[in-house]
């Protein structure tokens, strides 16, 4: 079991591919959603996953943690095969995701959405629970107490009791990736976390995702389509649109491709240039 | 060498299973129809009977499960109430063989119609539980509703045939007009159903709304419309098959509608849920596995409610999409 | 030394003491007739069922109709052991026992067997080996055949053969063990373990039962259950043709009329007390996040599938203890009582009670029970109108508030553990963090 990581640096040292990702393909009966898409990341990188709607970044996604069975090709988490593996044993062995649409534990509280993270690791089994014998008691507090110390990392211990279902958008949005994190995960990926807000919380959100990608000493692939939270945060990106890549390389490079452009059609892309 | 010889080992392993198991379940079949087969033919027309009543009801199942992803538990008894209504009709009025079928249609009609305004259309929008809890409720409140003695009444009562019984034998084999009625109707309706959900406007709304509401809704299909419309549609099958059930099985009662609505609904799942051609096709499965049970297995009349659910099992296991199921659908 | 406030075993224990005592008060002072004694500990008898749905349907979210099967399984099963004890039935006072038990740890001990050969991953390095003499389809079916077999040797060997040991075993040292003891005592002795089998059981039939079906969506679910309920009345109906004494259709009579208030009162109290503190710890919440979302949970290591099947065995096994002492309560058992539509019960009780509530749960069971009896006062015309009125309570319930009576919150004792809020260690700064709260949220 991993300790909190309370490392304010990155290893600089540390260069080893955290995911490989080889010719993955992905068909949807007749239909052929991803289409050779391959990546390699380093340890400690903050990359970029763009396209337009429906390029089937999602679809990536889901076949990396498990929610989709994958077609064709191999996908590769710190030298492990994880190809086709159930969700929760990739999970715990050490990737960590949000969802495009907001997937808190709707009628659990802001404590227990986070609790639910330790549970693989609970130092007690089901009937030192019903028993109530001291392993659950000090088990349960233990849990509680690192559960409560992650809330106040990102401001929200004193929405504990909260029902996340009553949390505000942008609270939600924050204690998804809470929740995320506070698996332990050495490679983050987030699924459009920008998505519905406003351009104060977008900035926020950058700062968050340099700070967690520093504190938590995280690999992250992000998805979004909104350039500026791309560009101003990935180290590289690459561009798929209708399942396969057009474009790969730093935000400048990415830019001025004329493919990525076409691909958004231009509107975006004006932005792009600014 | 030695591994040529591995895999022609191997490989007669693979067949020889094959061929073993397919000829055990050849001699036994053979077995039984080579023994008596006046009676395996009898038994096979008794299961076609069955299977056509059944494909009448569980087509209904599978177009309202298309359009509105629900299991309308209270199908099987519309097809109770249109089975009363006959009879009143029958004993009360004075009807013949076709007013009263047409009585006990348009009454299902209505009444499947008036379900779904009452208790299915509050709840469109709700997750699809509370739609199938409500159902549940539905179908219970109709079954004792009924039983009460100023409605229907809670005894069974013993069905007047609206034409006379009229059987042929050819070679030992005996068959009815009942039959022959049943099995007429059934594939006409299939016909009709088919060319109404394929080719006509309202069919296409159908479609459309089945497969992407909000959708549809945006193009301009009057959605609960069309709804309303495929519970209408499928309130007139139940309506006509039960009557030619009550003809067929002549004893009513206001619980009589759970077993054939639900074998029918298994049958809907068996051929895919969805797929009408599969609705039609897995009910002709059923009622032979059901007069396969009754006549062949010891203890067969009193097994045969659970053998049908144990051929559900088996298919939930192997495919539980359906013969004619998209295997991509989403049933996890 | 400040008390604040009772610990929450402290406020249980009382609670169930005072009721108790007050209930059997009542009883043995005969305020209350026989009739009424008996509609008391039938509605907290099937609150204790009740509970069981909870689980499966309020906490885990599952759709499940073929409830009243197990309390049928626990009810015969049950019955068969103090029968034998008591009455006989089998030539052998531990004969029901025997047969129940080597069922039970036979079927226990194969399953494990096979999930420890783990079948799955034999059958698909079989396929990978024989890929290079034969074709696809011929090692499918090569390696599905040798892993068949390889399950049928396993249960024979290790199911057969350790149920065939226990059966001895119990046979032979039961009846000297327990006879030299008085009357009283043996029965009652029986009679705790007939329920703990009987729950156990239905627990582990309810665990087979669940493994093929419980990752279908939730129509199919509800079918499956629904199917499963059925085939076990259809077996309910036949089982005297394997056990006489069960008289399938004409109903099990002669079963000993042990269920009195105080095992009433211990058994709901235990069964409540338990499902409160399983549900307020760990495993608790890895199943409420598996309902509220099964994907999220899984991507947080949560094995959905391992959470889903355990709800749904403990909330059998719930069900296998409530039926067990049923039997016992009115000393007749007949499949009519085990139908599906006898499965709506225990959902009436829960959805109009408080989804995910275990007060609500047992506030609805004594609804209906109250509903059901208390209106056989009615006059003659109107007394089948009590069968109108429980589908329409769902009705209304479902189209106007469809979480029930109490939502999902808790009464007493019930209620989740407070957890206090975390004190910021002396001096350190609280976390660095550049989402600041609140005030900027939208």
């Amino acid at each position: 079991m991993m300790a909190q990581s309370d490392v304010q640096n990155p290893n600089p040292g540390d260069n080893s591919t955290v995911l490989k990702i080889d010719e993955l393909t992905k068909f949807f009966g007749g239909l052929r959603a991803v289409h050779d898409f391959d990546v390699h990341i380093k340890q400690g990188e903050l990359v970029g996953l763009i396209g337009p709607n429906g390029a089937g970044k999602t679809t990536i996604f889901n076949m990396i943690t498990g929610i989709y069975p994958v077609s064709e090709g191999t996908i590769a988490f710190k030298g492990q095969d994880i190809t086709d593996m159930p969700s929760h044993e990739i999970t715990q062995l050490g990737i960590g995701r949000t969802f495009q649409r907001i997937r808190v534990f709707r009628n659990l509280t802001v404590l227990d959405n986070v609790r639910v993270a330790y549970h693989p690791h609970a130092d007690y089994g089901m009937f030192d629970g019903i028993l109530r014998l001291g392993r659950f008691g000090r088990g349960e507090r233990e849990m509680t107490e690192r559960a409560q110390e992650f809330l106040s990392v990102f401001g929200m211990e004193d929405l504990q009791d909260t029902l996340a279902t009553n949390l505000p958008y942008g609270a939600q949005r924050r204690l998804e990736i809470a929740r995320a994190l506070a698996t332990e995960p050495d490679l983050l990926l987030l699924d459009e976390p920008a998505a519905g807000m406003n351009p104060q919380e977008i900035v926020e959100l950058m700062e968050l995702i340099h700070f967690i990608r520093d504190r938590f000493n995280l690999t992250i692939l992000l998805i979004e389509h909104q350039m500026r939270v791309v560009m101003g945060i990935c180290e590289w990106m690459t561009v798929i649109d209708f399942g396969q890549i057009i474009a790969r390389g730093t935000p400048k490079e990415i830019q001025n491709n004329p493919r990525v452009i076409e691909a958004y059609l231009g509107s975006q892309a004006t932005r792009m240039v600014d | 060498m030695k591994d040529n010889l591995v895999k022609i080992v191997l490989k007669a392993l693979s067949w020889g299973i094959l061929v073993v198991i397919a000829g055990v379940v050849i001699s036994i079949v053979a077995n039984i129809v080579a023994e008596d087969p006046v009676t395996f033919v009898q038994q096979v027309l008794n299961g076609l009977q069955l299977g056509f009543v059944y494909a009448m009801i569980a087509v209904g199942y599978t177009l309202v499960y298309g359009v509105v992803k629900l299991i309308n538990f209270a199908y099987g008894d519309v097809f109770m109430v249109g089975a009363f209504v006959s009879f009143y009709g029958i004993t009360q009025y004075g009807l013949s063989f076709v007013p009263a079928l047409v009585l006990a249609t348009v009454a299902c009609l209505f009444l499947a119609v008036v379900i779904d305004r009452v208790a299915y259309k509050p709840l469109r929008d709700a997750p699809r539980i509370a739609a199938l809890i409500t159902a549940l409720g539905m179908s219970i409140f109709l079954e004792y509703f009924t039983a009460l003695k100023f409605v229907f009444s809670p005894d069974y009562i013993a069905f007047e045939r609206p034409f006379e019984l009229v059987t042929w034998n050819v070679g030992g084999v005996t068959f009815t007009n009942i039959q022959l009625v049943i099995a007429i109707t059934s594939i006409v309706y299939f016909l009709g159903v088919q060319y109404i959900v394929g080719r006509t406007k309202i069919g296409k709304a159908m479609r459309a709304s089945a497969f992407d509401k909000p959708t549809a809704r945006l193009m301009g299909i009057n959605v609960n419309a069309v709804i309303g419309a495929t519970f209408a549609l499928t309130g007139a099958l139940a309506g006509t098959a039960s009557m030619l059930y009550a003809t067929a099985y002549p004893q009513i009662f206001t619980f009589m509608g759970i077993q054939p609505g639900l074998k029918s609904f298994v049958a809907a799942v068996i051929g895919g849920i969805g797929s009408i051609p599969g609705a039609f096709v897995g009910s002709l499965i059923m009622g032979f596995i059901e007069a396969m049970t009754v006549g062949y297995m010891p203890l067969g009349s009193t097994l045969k409610d659970g053998m049908a659910f144990l051929v559900l099992i088996a298919m939930l296991l192997i495919k539980p999409t359906g013969i004619f199921g998209d295997p991509f659908e989403e049933v996890k | 030394m400040k008390i604040r406030s009772l610990p929450t075993w402290l406020t249980g224990l009382v609670f169930f003491v005072i009721v108790g005592a007050v209930v059997q008060v009542a009883f043995s002072q005969g305020w209350l007739s026989d009739y009424w004694q008996q509609v008391i500990m039938a509605g907290t008898i099937l609150a204790i069922s009740a509970q069981g749905l909870n689980l499966k349907y309020g906490y885990a979210g599952l759709f499940a109709l073929g409830h009243a099967a197990f309390y049928g399984i626990g009810a015969y099963s049950s019955a068969l052991i103090t029968k034998d004890w008591v009455v006989g039935w089998s030539g052998n006072p531990a004969g029901g026992l025997a047969g129940v038990l080597a069922i039970e740890i036979g079927f226990i001990l194969a399953v494990v067997a096979i999930s420890k050969l783990q079948l799955g991953h034999v059958r698909h390095s079989m396929r990978e080996r024989l890929a290079q003499w034969l074709s696809p389809f011929e090692s499918t079916v090569l390696s599905t055949a040798v892993i068949i077999l390889i399950s049928l040797v396993v249960v024979v060997v290790v199911g057969g053969g350790s149920g065939w040991l226990v059966r001895q075993g119990v046979l032979a040292a039961v009846p000297p063990l327990l006879g030299g003891l008085p009357i009283e005592i043996s029965q009652q002795i029986i009679f705790v373990i007939a329920l703990l089998a009987a729950a156990v059981l239905a627990g582990a039939i309810g665990f087979l039962v669940s493994l093929p079906i419980l990752n279908l969506t939730y129509d199919y679910l509800c079918i499956a259950t629904l199917g499963f309920g059925i085939i076990t009345y259809v077996f309910f109906n036949n089982a005297d043709q394997l056990i006489p004494t069960m008289k399938g259709a004409r109903g099990m009579v002669g079963i000993p009329s042990l269920t009195t208030w105080p095992w009433v009162l211990g058994c709901v109290a235990v069964a409540l007390v338990v499902m409160r503190n399983f549900i307020y710890s760990s495993t608790g919440r890895a199943i409420l996040s598996v309902r509220d979302d099964a994907i999220a949970a899984g991507t947080m290591g949560i094995d959905t599938f391992r959470y889903k099947t355990l709800a749904y065995a403990i909330g059998c096994g719930y069900a296998g203890l409530a039926g067990g002492l049923y039997a016992h309560l009115y000393s007749f058992l007949h499949p009519s009582n085990f139908t599906w539509l006898k499965s709506v019960d225990p959902f009436v009780m829960v959805v109009f009670g408080g989804v995910g509530s275990m007060t609500g749960t047992t506030l609805g069971a004594y609804v209906f029970v109250t509903l059901l009896e208390g209106l056989r006062v009615l006059p003659a015309e109107f007394i089948d109108w009590r069968y109108v009125i429980y589908p329409l309570i769902l009705l209304f319930v479902m189209l106007f508030r469809p979480q029930g009576i109490m939502g999902t919150s808790e009464l007493g004792f019930l209620k989740p553990p407070r957890v206090a809020l975390r004190k910021p260690k002396q001096g350190a700064p609280a976390g660095v963090s550049p989402a600041e709260p609140q005030a900027s949220e939208s």
